[in-house]
């Protein structure tokens, strides 16, 4: 972690390649030191971050002033830190028969904050939960003493939870738990406090800075989607091709609780929908064995999606990985008990994260915690089918081979499409994909749930959500399109995106004489196309040229009056 | 730790902290014989001189230096 004086030198550095993302701040303590560090650690993680700070305690008066110099600004992310040593103040004024309101009264606050912001502003929410302040008034006994301020702000902590559960553009940041991990006297420096109104101290900036960008980070789609395992004193003690299956450690042998528990939590992230994949350097059937006989293992095979066990080099066993997987070498973490194995990695896969796990595996688990690799803001039900989606995917490659004429391959997977408007059902997933697809994304406009609810009840925009199954199973929800009238005789395509899952399958032919036969039939007589460039979509730079469309300055216009459908294997269902 | 040596290590705080090469202090430093050095930075350098030194200063001392060289008091009376 870098230490606050150096996220400040972050600052005079040159911000050119980095994606620029408009934030206000708005805090009721000082915040100038906050948003210094914020945007030190977003240069590390390539964000420009332009940052607007509300003067002094001002948050109330910039929301719910509709022409304040807020909504001037016109964010895209909004920063609400309310101290919990401000609300201590305001507990200290009430009077005692009022105290059991705090939390209730509180949250009506913010519940006006969130509303009076989504009225005017697009914009996501980030909101700082609150730290514990135990002001020893009752002791132990605070926990039963519904007015003691312990127990208002944990009940604030709690129904903050359950706020933004039922807010899609209200964020927490989980300050709370940063002071859980650090302890107080870390966190909060009395003296410093005294003198200058900042609740932060200098060395807890940096931790909740880069906390912050995560969060920052998912919201603009840099999500980690694949961890890569190693498996000799990676996922157990000991090497099996020496050692043997009796022999590796794990439950209750040696230090096996160790690997059990980091196993558990693999299996938990795998549960979540992050891809697993081992790269190994064994023999694979040797490697395999413990997956398949082995009573400790938490792991079974079924939870990874491409097993890659054998004597090449690891750097190019994971290029084969990313290959099958096709995903960005960006969003994949490799876990390796070797630092050897490790700087390979790093210095030949540019991109990836290889985290410096601790030499002893009992500290895994908690240095992990701490670097928080999977952020997210989205979850649902696909996610827990992903594995599966991409033990698919690996057979589909190998039954490919079998066959000469591409044609006749794609006719044997009897293909069939599910086409759909958003809806309520299938807007987590749209704005999931929205988030997290990259590479085949033609304008790279990100959208939320929030943004989707609007989408659908505009009369001006039409949108069209595509799933696809065949004969190995259901890919789910795969490419996404948000057609806007442009003018009477015009459609925009606005969003055009696909997850890489299903390349190669027709599915591009398949979209285009959907939209093109929608497009007719509500009387529109041209799609209009754009391609805007972003450090991952070179694949599609070519899209709307391949696809027949024709240049026209910036746009690609396409005539869909005399429209013949092209060639596709993919039935609509 | 003499005084001159005490001196020697608050001017590298100060380099690193204002990011000025250049910065040479003496007892009679103030805070505006030195660009970059404001009530922020001030913070700053406060708890970087504490973590070097291993000591805690009290609220009002972070307040109270008129220059360098009460600042080196302040320390020197910590450390011995």
């Amino acid at each position: 972690m870098l230490s606050f004086t150096q996220l400040r030198k972050n600052l005079r550095k040159d911000f050119n390649n980095c994606a620029t993302v408009k934030v206000a701040v708005l805090g009721d303590t000082a915040t100038q030191f906050l948003i210094q560090a914020l945007r030190g650690a977003g240069f590390e993680q390539g964000f420009n971050l332009q940052i607007w700070e509300a003067e002094f305690n001002q948050i109330e008066r910039q929301v719910f002033d509709s022409t304040s110099d807020l909504f001037q600004f016109n964010p895209e992310i909004v920063v609400v830190f309310y101290a919990s040593h401000k609300l201590l103040a305001k507990y200290n004024k009430l009077k005692p028969e009022q105290h059991i309101e705090l939390a209730n009264n509180h949250l009506k606050l913010i519940d006006d904050v969130t509303n009076a912001v989504n009225a005017q502003l697009q914009s996501k929410i980030i909101y700082y939960n609150h730290t514990e302040i135990n002001d020893s008034i009752f002791g132990n006994f605070a926990n039963k003493i519904e007015s003691s301020f312990l127990f208002q702000l944990r009940k604030l902590n709690y129904e903050l939870m359950v706020f933004a559960a039922k807010h899609p553009n209200f964020y927490l940041c989980d300050i709370s738990s940063l002071q859980n991990q650090f302890g107080k006297s870390i966190f909060f420096q009395p003296s410093i406090y005294v003198n200058t109104d900042m609740i932060l101290s200098i060395d807890i900036l940096p931790e909740i800075a880069v906390k912050t960008i995560d969060l920052i980070g998912a919201m603009y789609g840099k999500s980690k989607k694949c961890l890569i395992l190693d498996l000799d004193n990676t996922m157990w003690g000991g090497v099996i091709g020496d050692d043997g299956l009796e022999n590796i450690q794990l439950g209750s042998l040696g230090i096996g609780k160790a690997f059990t528990e980091f196993q558990c939590w693999i299996k938990k992230l795998k549960n979540r929908g992050i891809i697993l994949a081992v790269c190994s350097k064994n023999t694979e059937t040797i490697a395999k064995e413990p997956f398949e006989k082995h009573p400790d293992m938490v792991l079974k095979l079924d939870d990874i999606a491409v097993f890659m066990a054998n004597w090449e080099n690891k750097a190019d066993n994971i290029r084969q990985i990313q290959s099958i997987l096709n995903i960005g070498f960006d969003s994949m973490v490799f876990l390796d008990d070797n630092p050897f194995e490790r700087n390979m990695v790093r210095e030949n896969i540019p991109g990836i994260t290889v985290p410096e796990l601790p030499e002893d595996p009992a500290e895994y688990l908690e240095f992990l915690y701490h670097l928080n690799l999977f952020e997210t803001i989205t979850f649902s039900n696909e996610d827990t089918e992903r594995t599966r989606q991409y033990q698919v995917e690996a057979q589909r490659t190998v039954i490919q081979k079998s066959f000469t004429n591409e044609d006749d391959f794609l006719r044997s997977l009897d293909m069939i499409s599910l086409v759909e408007p958003f809806n309520k059902f299938n807007s987590p997933r749209v704005a999931q994909l929205s988030q997290r697809s990259n590479q085949f994304n033609l304008r790279t406009v990100r959208y939320t749930e929030a943004d989707i609810e609007k989408a659908t009840v505009s009369e001006n925009v039409f949108s069209f959500t595509f799933t696809l199954s065949d004969k190995f199973g259901d890919n789910g929800m795969i490419c996404v399109i948000i057609l806007k009238k442009a003018n009477a005789e015009t459609l925009f395509i606005d969003t055009w995106f696909m997850s890489c899952r299903v390349l190669k399958r027709g599915m591009e032919n398949f979209v285009l004489n959907t939209i093109s036969k929608a497009a007719k039939e509500k009387g529109y007589a041209y799609l209009k196309g754009e391609y805007i460039s972003s450090p991952k979509n070179e694949m599609v730079r070519n899209h709307y040229f391949h696809l027949g469309f024709k240049q026209m300055n910036e746009y690609w216009i396409l005539n869909v009056t005399n429209y013949d459908d092209k060639k596709c294997f993919i039935t609509n269902k | 730790m003499d005084l001159s040596e005490i001196l020697q290590q608050v001017n590298g705080i100060f380099t690193d902290i204002i990011d000025e090469e250049n910065i040479k202090l003496s007892s009679e430093t103030t805070a505006n014989d030195i660009e970059g050095w404001d009530s922020l930075t001030h913070i700053q350098l406060v708890v970087a001189i504490e973590k070097h030194f291993k000591i805690r200063f009290n609220s009002k001392e972070i307040q109270g230096w008129k220059n360098i060289g009460e600042l080196m008091d302040s320390i020197s009376s910590k450390i011995s």
